[in-house]
């Protein structure tokens, strides 16, 4: 005691909650901000609860990626790799016709749109061969592509499916990736919607160990649980600080140690965190009161009263600050 | 493919702290000074973990995390589960 700026018996935790929780109620209910992109990025509290509640899939995903360190201040190999990766399948510039009575596919090229992604209509009928092998029979004019096929219409429509599905160019799950300055380092960076680390991982002059998304789950199943904590970490801040609300960073250092703590990034709540807490009273207090009452009847559970809650219902003295100290007498 | 993506390391990530197992011999000592009575009451990683894959770790062992911080740089432990 005394070397540490905290005492000992401090109730971090539930300041945590307080610092963390009244500025959440002072937050707007509805923000989006575009940060470069056109995709509606959710700030404010939805993005704190969605944050907090662990999803999975978070309402639209960012994918940031720097270049290796000799192109990261090139402004033009930058535009020409986010062009490289950003995904765009047949159906994106082509319209896919089928015509059963004559088993065909109709394909007609958007020429004009697949221009501006660098795609040629060569490129596109060699894509179809690969995929289809030697199942089609393949006629092109101009912009028109007609498959004739001899099969069955279930067949076709397979077909027709895996035709309109066939990726022409980018990383899976990367949409419009644009190049974005960041003036205090004067470097550039691709900023993408989505995520697909996976993938990205085998793309070329991608700076790997600088990649960073903010789907906090997907950060944590590639770099491990430290990562995912320092990305949670990383986005809560960011939150409150575009929302102007200062918060001490070792409150939400707490709350995302405790998100966590058992090695996988869990929600706080009831499927989470406070479901899973080891007294059943502090259980009970909190959401289902019924339900962990009749289960720890059932089992026969037993409550060490080691908490806060369970103390506070039977109304014992709780072990923190002055309570935490007991007296032992000298023999 | 260049050779650099190829020799790609977790712990190259802006974001991964340096990871590393604690021997043994160490063990008890830690767990005293943290006040704790045994291992499983210290925060977790899972054996599926990618930092813990590169280490290659095994279930039960404590390993060190020396994190950098915004308050500066701090010690963390977890358990291999």
């Amino acid at each position: 005691m005394g070397k540490k700026l905290i005492d000992s018996g401090e109730a971090v935790g539930i300041i945590a909650a307080q610092s963390l929780g009244e500025p959440g109620t002072q937050m707007t209910m509805r923000t989006f901000h575009y940060a470069g992109v056109a995709e509606q990025v959710p700030t404010g509290l939805p993005r704190l609860i969605e944050l907090v509640d662990a999803r999975r899939e978070p309402t639209q995903s960012l994918t940031d990626i720097y270049l290796e360190d000799e192109f990261v201040k090139d402004k033009k190999k930058n535009e020409e790799v986010a062009a490289a990766l950003e995904h765009v399948s047949l159906s994106d510039v082509c319209a896919v016709t089928e015509n059963f009575a004559k088993k065909e596919l109709r394909i007609k090229v958007d020429t004009k749109f697949a221009q501006t992604k660098g795609i040629t209509v060569r490129d596109i009928i060699n894509k179809i061969k690969e995929v289809l092998g030697k199942s089609g029979k393949i006629k092109s004019k101009n912009d028109q592509i007609l498959l004739h096929i001899n099969a069955t219409y279930q067949k076709l429509r397979r077909i027709t499916m895996k035709v309109k599905s066939i990726p022409l160019k980018g990383i899976k799950g990367l949409s419009k990736a644009t190049v974005v300055y960041n003036e205090k380092t004067g470097e550039y960076f691709i900023r993408a919607g989505g995520y697909n680390l996976h993938d990205l991982k085998k793309a070329e002059h991608v700076n790997f160990s600088r990649v960073y998304t903010n789907n906090v789950r997907e950060i944590e199943k590639h770099f491990g649980i430290e990562a995912g904590r320092n990305a949670l970490l990383k986005e809560i801040r960011q939150v409150m600080d575009l929302q102007g609300l200062t918060v001490d960073v070792r409150h939400i250092m707490l709350l995302a140690d405790a998100m966590c703590s058992r090695g996988m990034i869990e929600p706080v709540g009831r499927h989470g965190l406070s479901g899973r807490k080891s007294s059943v009273l502090a259980r009970a207090a909190f959401e289902e009161t019924v339900k962990h009452l009749v289960n720890a009847s059932i089992e026969g559970e037993e409550d060490p009263l080691n908490g806060v809650t369970e103390n506070i219902i039977i109304g014992q003295t709780v072990k923190l600050g002055t309570g935490k100290v007991r007296l032992i007498m000298r023999q | 493919m260049s050779k650099k993506k190829e020799q790609f390391s977790v712990f190259d990530h802006v974001l991964v702290p340096k990871h590393e197992i604690v021997p043994d011999s160490e063990v008890e000592a830690i767990l005293a000074e943290l006040r704790v009575e045994s291992k499983d009451r210290l925060p977790k990683i899972l054996p599926t973990d990618p930092c813990v894959k590169a280490l290659k770790a095994k279930r039960g062992d404590l390993i060190r995390i020396l994190r950098k911080e915004p308050t500066g740089e701090a010690v963390y432990y977890r358990v291999v589960v």
